[in-house]
């Protein structure tokens, strides 16, 4: 049985094949990362399969799954937006920005609108503060410099 | 400023060109002429240690370790695999440098590597990718393969019959990571938790085989270091301080961003390149190395220079260089309060003074700001932080201390008056 | 050798030693928690920082290696000021209820705590609070206690090698748990629970019936497998109320298994027979002692006098004490019979010229580098054994296997066999060829046999290393073809340099051949006396049916008999057709000698008395001897009974030992027609004690058949479905399972219970179809 697609597979062998034959466990993360982009969350189910293909402890993928706070252990929205509210962000505006979303969305920080389009979530440093503020969508594409007005474009833009 | 070019800057000198990150970019400009000058001339190890030792280079991480001494550590003889690591898990708050070094100037990275696996024979380096850019992570690996294809990875490199490959491995939202056992753990697939030391990872590093872990702005420098000779690099910074350094400016500055300066510029240069205060506020207070780095006050950092040896005079630290601008207007329980969550949040909750103590410091400071302090809750503070300073097993115990003890330091009036007045003294 | 400086104390410690290591040298001790002589370094909890000489900072005691010339204080202000501080931190989220938690009185944070913590608490926010999780039902959880100091993580990672429980989350949010809930099932899993420094993780039998302090603690041996654990039991009001580890390097080290732990649950069983019993007319009726001994007496009398003394056969447990099987035999003897036996489950191995024993020391095992295990179910048989040879693999041992199913044996397997068990002989001549084949002297036939790769690899592993052993487990000693793989291993292990081992099944398999439990000139062995039924049975501690190599043959064998007795702890359906039940002593109940598979002797006293009227069992056989005129049964102590069965103890069991063949035994058997069954003893069904567990018992389901998926095409058979198994006769239901790491031909049926105590030879032809 197999629980990810074939192109999933794919790039976790790709990603395999960067470490030591015997250390598999190494792309562990990224091939966490592949199935959540699949999958949307990690379910237990999910996190087990990819030990399995792994050879590793099913409880020693979960440590890993729960341990980066990237992976979603429960379903999120279809666009994730994370926002970060560290010091330099926050000195720059991101305390506005942040209110400005949860306004415009009705939902406060972790938290997914009734609808399942987006999910908010607050971040830690992302490690691009000259720009800021800025936000993540789905973990995988930075958004800098927001003001009201470039969040409400965005928020369009994601359907 | 100057120009943009490759030499008077280290590290971001390809901004000046179209297609900065491009390995014709690189190779037109002197690129990769280092490692082919090594391997024609099967250039000994101890020469390539000996001019990064001259240059003064010192870890561009936060530690400021002198890079030539560490790679000096890597024992010669050992029969086995060892690993080049590099460490672009870049998350302490204010630091955005190396992100911009992957992103407009991988080759020199990917030279640095090459070059310190050959000095230090390993077989193979990876390169750590900070979770939440992972467009740098993808092109990285545009990078990589561009090299790759161009003979410059793999099998028998440039035919000098040298192998070596590089990866990169990506993050997933751990400051922790940055600790470069962390970082090793995570590469292994396991949870990021430091490693007690000793073992260093020159002895016991990836897969428990000898390693050098260095940040991408040194491991960036080593090109230039050997191009141009390490007495070259160390005249652009000053004595024990070699080099220019990235300083990565955010907060209340009208240009906040980077700028590559010689070490020893004065801070108020770097201040007036960066734009200035915005909005013509008045300075009140600098973090000058990032996040973990003592905050100081508008007037002790207005006569510093930008330099390890200065900063860490006046009792703060350069750190990874990034320097966080606070001007009048700025709530320094509030400040202090977003910092000490974020060191809460990041204990990877291994060792007891840091799981704990983390999230009492910032408990305490949350009631500060929200109107419910007491009395003696700054000595608490105090107190509190002397249990965790210097007794967990890395950096990241010393690093949630260092804010919360200058914070109370040099504003102690500020949290005092939150405390009398259940509000803020700066915004009413 | 370093020679460092340590409270004052000049102390010479061996090179790589921590400062840990050097105060214990010192006898000074150093408070800690995360760190445990048997697991790696953690470092985390940080209890152990003290004070070094020229260190900016206080090191943790645990993780720093000494130098010479180092000066260390343990008890300095400044180290002290350190261990305080992380006390306290300890504390803020623990609760401070000790009064209410199972571990007070026993808890080292609570200990700990009374030196270096304050007297009240300083933290003034909200405590945690975290969620209990279900390990199953060996072990309670009070996860809020947890200290995060990851020794329960280290041990399934090191000890058990098998990571069941990890650390999940991180920062003050970090929490022990299981990937899915109820999900512990290693056999060692209970020893978290002494690992555990605090409350967290506990005994879920034992939980809120007792205060440590309470207890009084006797020494004691596990009575189940051939290890002879080392114990305490814990005892009040002459109840045995827990059995914890008592540490022995040499044997259990701090460990034991989960029958070892659980077992003692039984004791206190609604099955205990509490008085003699008689049937009359068919009917149970208690009895007093006296009645009952007569009628023993009477009843073999008679058989004797009207059969012959041949007609009367004694079958005895090896877990019981080697001072109860020499009374045993010497009643059998005296009535003048050699039909005495205590190896029921095998199928007919000969008995040689000194005790079937290991070969080596168990701590031995540890230090083999090559490794040729016949027949053995590891992880079920020798639970702690396995942890001494996964250990020998992990220090770069290679361990080779031959069985008919590919179990995980929780480390890294160098070569291996997976093949039916009639096939087993012909794979070992296969490898004692492959053997010749690479220039070693092999002393048997084997001409005409060519190897195949896994044998090649088998036995170039085994022809490399220096430390070697070929170990033959319960399944080579069961059988049919016992002798034969006997001798082949000899001749295997003979070739390479190897010793020659026994997996000793029971607690007391070695004493019970050192106390003569073994067919005499002319008489049966069990397998034989239960395939030609005697007259007469006497039987001590064995229930035949469970016990038994052909379970179906030995129900019938007892309902042919004219009289029987079974010596018996607990009622049991299985002696049900027993003339007279004499309730005796059980574990901990009596005081005896029990030798281990390595030959060690080792003694204990009783810690409670025996439940109601029963009495040890070798205070019964000597009355019972009494009673039957036989002469040398004048025993005032179980010290002198044990001076006649081993006179000079341990020196007595050295002699006696001897792994030695002279079984030519190459001669092939015919193989079975068919499927061969695989039967197995479960490892909570290994004798009558932890049969009877309950805990142990909740922690398996009831007994499947399984089978490889190739098998269960061919035969049109699905995973999932109820099917009869049949073996001539005898038959059972089961529910079917698909185990690929069985090998073809192969079907899984375990022995041993209830449920197919009805079936034929462990090892017998056996057909499966759709009910």
């Amino acid at each position: 049985m197999t629980m990810l697609t074939a192109e999933s597979l794919a790039l976790i062998d790709q990603e395999c094949a960067k470490y030591p034959a015997e250390q598999r466990q190494s792309a562990v993360m990224a091939a966490l990362r592949i199935a959540q982009t699949e999958k949307g969350w990690l379910a237990k189910d999910t996190i087990a399969y990819v030990a399995d293909y792994l050879g590793m402890p099913a409880i020693a993928a979960y440590e890993v799954a729960t341990f980066y706070n990237m992976y979603e252990l429960a379903p999120v929205g279809r666009h994730k937006v994370t926002l970060c509210t560290n010091l330099p962000c926050q000195l720059q505006g991101a305390d506005r920005i942040g209110a400005h979303l949860q306004n415009k969305l009705g939902i406060g920080f972790g938290e997914t609108t009734p609808d399942g389009r987006y999910t908010l979530k607050e971040g830690e440093c992302m490690g691009a503060c000259g720009h800021g503020p800025l936000c993540l969508h789905n973990n995988h594409q930075m958004h800098a410099h927001l003001t009201p007005e470039s969040v409400d474009k965005l928020l369009d833009e994601l359907k | 400023m100057s120009l943009n070019t490759p030499d008077t800057q280290v590290c971001l000198w390809t901004l000046g060109y179209d297609n900065p990150a491009s390995l014709a970019t690189y190779t037109a400009n002197g690129g990769y002429e280092a490692l082919k000058k090594i391997l024609a001339e099967k250039t000994p190890a101890e020469a390539i240690i000996e001019q990064v030792k001259i240059s003064a280079l010192r870890g561009r991480g936060g530690a400021g370790f002198p890079t030539g001494l560490k790679w000096s550590f890597m024992p010669r003889t050992f029969p086995g695999d060892k690993y080049v690591v590099c460490n672009t898990d870049e998350g302490e708050p204010g630091t955005f440098k190396d992100r911009d070094i992957v992103r407009f100037n991988p080759h020199q990275l990917i030279e640095g590597m090459l070059i310190a696996g050959y000095t230090l024979g390993a077989k193979a380096g990876y390169n750590y990718i900070h979770g939440e850019i992972f467009e740098q992570y993808q092109s990285w690996e545009v990078a990589l393969n561009e090299a790759r294809a161009a003979g410059l990875l793999g099998k028998d490199i440039l035919g000098s019959g040298w192998d070596f490959d590089l990866h990169a491995h990506h993050g997933y939202g751990a400051y922790i990571c940055g600790e470069e056992t962390a970082l090793l753990e995570s590469i292994e697939g396991k949870k990021g938790q430091p490693r007690f030391k000793p073992p260093f990872p020159a002895s016991y590093g990836l897969y428990g085989k000898p390693t050098t872990i260095n940040n991408t702005e040194t491991l960036a420098s080593i090109p230039w270091i050997l191009r141009h000779g390490g007495q070259a690099f160390l005249e652009l910074g000053k004595p024990n301080n070699g080099g220019a350094k990235i300083f990565s400016i955010s907060g209340h500055v009208n240009k906040p961003g980077n700028y590559e300066i010689p070490l020893g510029t004065p801070f108020p240069d770097l201040l007036e390149m960066a734009g200035g205060v915005r909005n013509g506020h008045k300075l009140k207070a600098v973090i000058p190395g990032g996040s973990s780095a003592p905050v100081l006050p508008a007037e002790v950092m207005m006569g510093l220079t930008l330099d390890f040896d200065a900063i860490a005079k006046a009792g703060s630290m350069l750190g990874s260089g990034a320097v966080i601008v606070m001007d009048e207007t700025v709530c320094m329980v509030k400040a202090l309060e977003r910092l000490s969550y974020f060191y809460f949040e990041e204990s990877c909750g291994q060792c007891t003074p840091c799981r704990e103590g983390t999230g009492w410091l910032y408990r305490i400071i949350q009631r500060i700001e929200h109107g419910q302090g007491r009395p003696a809750d700054l000595d608490e503070l105090l107190r509190i932080g002397n249990n965790i300073g210097g007794r967990t097993i890395c950096a990241l115990g010393d690093a949630a201390v260092g804010p919360v003890a200058s914070f109370v330091k040099h504003f102690r009036k500020e949290f005092e008056y939150h405390i009398e007045n259940k509000r803020c003294m700066v915004n009413h | 050798m370093p020679l460092i400086e340590i409270d004052g104390q000049q102390v010479e410690v061996a090179p790589g030693s921590t400062v840990m290591d050097a105060a214990h040298q010192a006898g000074i001790t150093i408070p800690h928690f995360c760190y445990h002589k048997k697991l790696s370094i953690a470092a985390s909890c940080r209890m152990c920082l003290v004070e070094v000489e020229k260190a900016p900072k206080p090191l943790p005691a645990c993780a720093t290696p000494v130098t010479d010339g180092m000066k260390v204080k343990t008890h300095s202000p400044k180290a002290i000021d350190a261990q305080k501080g992380v006390m306290e931190f300890l504390l803020i989220n623990h609760p401070l209820d000790c009064p209410i938690c199972d571990q007070g009185g026993e808890c080292q944070l609570q200990d700990v705590a009374v030196g270096y913590g304050g007297s009240a608490s300083r933290y003034d926010e909200a405590k945690r609070v975290v969620k209990d999780k279900d390990l199953g039902p060996l072990i309670a959880t009070d996860m809020t206690r947890c200290i995060h100091c990851s020794r329960c993580v280290r041990f399934g990672q090191e000890v058990a090698g098998l990571m069941e429980l990890g650390m999940t989350h991180r920062g003050e949010h970090t929490e022990v748990m299981p990937f899915l809930e109820a999900q512990v099932t290693h056999e060692l899993s209970g020893n978290v629970i002494e690992l555990c420094p605090v409350g967290a993780l506990t005994s879920k039998p034992f939980r809120y019936l007792a205060r440590s302090w309470e207890l009084s603690r006797r020494k004691a041996v596990s009575p189940h497998d051939g290890l002879g654990a080392n114990v305490q039991v814990h005892v009040k009001d002459g109840r045995v109320y827990r059995v914890v580890p008592q540490n022995n390097e040499a044997v259990n080290e701090c460990w034991i298994a989960d029958r070892d732990r659980y077992s003692y649950e039984a004791l206190n069983s609604a099955e205990r027979l509490t008085r003699p019993m008689m049937k009359r007319d068919g009917v149970w009726a208690e009895a007093s002692w006296q009645d009952a001994l007569e009628r023993v007496a009477a009843g073999l009398a008679a058989v004797r006098q009207q059969h012959g003394p041949a007609a009367i056969g004694g079958l005895a447990s090896p877990h019981q004490t080697v001072e109860e099987l020499y009374l045993f035999t010497k009643v059998l003897r005296g009535l003048g019979t050699e039909s005495i036996d205590h190896r029921l489950a095998q199928a007919g191995a000969a008995v040689g010229n000194g005790a079937r024993w290991l070969g080596l020391a168990i701590e031995d095992l540890e230090a083999l580098d090559r490794i040729l295990l016949i027949g053995a179910t590891l992880r079920s048989e020798q639970p702690l054994a396995a942890h001494r040879l996964r250990e020998a693999v992990k220090a770069g041992g290679q361990l080779n296997v031959l069985h008919a199913a590919d179990d995980n044996l929780l480390c890294k397997v160098a070569g291996k066999i997976i093949t039916r068990a009639d096939a087993w002989g012909d794979a070992l001549v296969r490898i004692a060829a492959a053997m010749k084949d690479a220039g070693a002297a092999v002393q048997t036939d084997t001409a005409g046999v060519n190897a195949d790769d896994a044998a090649r690899t088998i036995a170039a592993s085994l022809l490399g290393g220096e430390r070697r052993a070929v170990l033959l487990g319960a399944l080579a000693q069961n059988h049919p073809q016992a002798d034969r793989i006997h001798a082949l291993a000899q001749a295997i292990a003979q070739a390479c340099g190897a010793k020659l081992g026994f997996l000793s099944v029971a607690a007391n398999s070695v004493g019970a051949q050192l106390a003569g439990a073994l067919p005499g000139p002319d008489g049966l062995a069990a397998a034989a006396m239960l395939a030609a039924p005697r007259k007469a049975y006497v039987l001590l501690g064995v229930e035949p049916e469970l016990d038994a190599y052909a379970a179906a043959a030995a129900r019938a064998a007892l309902k042919a008999a004219e009289f029987r007795v079974a010596l018996t702890a607990f009622k049991s359906a299985t002696l049900d057709d027993c003339d007279v039940l004499l309730p005796i002593a059980a574990f901990a109940e009596t005081a005896g000698a029990l030798v281990n598979m390595e030959g060690r002797l080792q003694t204990f006293h009783a810690a409670v008395p025996p439940q109601g009227e029963a009495r040890p069992a070798w205070k019964v056989l000597r009355v019972l001897g009494n009673l039957l005129s036989i002469n040398g049964f004048d025993y005032d102590s179980v010290e002198s009974v044990r001076a006649d069965a081993l006179p000079e103890g341990q020196a007595h069991i050295a002699q006696h030992l001897d792994n030695a063949t002279g079984a030519a035994g190459t001669s092939a058997s015919p193989a079975v027609d068919g499927l061969i069954r695989l039967g197995e003893t479960p490892m909570h069904q290994l004798d009558p004690l932890t049969r009877r567990a309950p805990a142990l018992q909740a922690t398996g389901a009831a007994p499947e058949a399984a089978a490889c998926g190739a098998l269960l095409a061919r035969l049109g058979l699905e995973a999932g479905i109820s099917v009869r198994v049949s073996q001539g006769e005898a038959s059972a239901v089961m529910t079917l399972r698909q185990d690929d790491r069985l090998a073809d031909g192969v079907l899984r049926v375990p022995a041993a219970h209830p449920a197919t105590a009805a079936l034929g030879g462990r090892f017998g032809p056996i057909t499966v179809e759709r009910v």
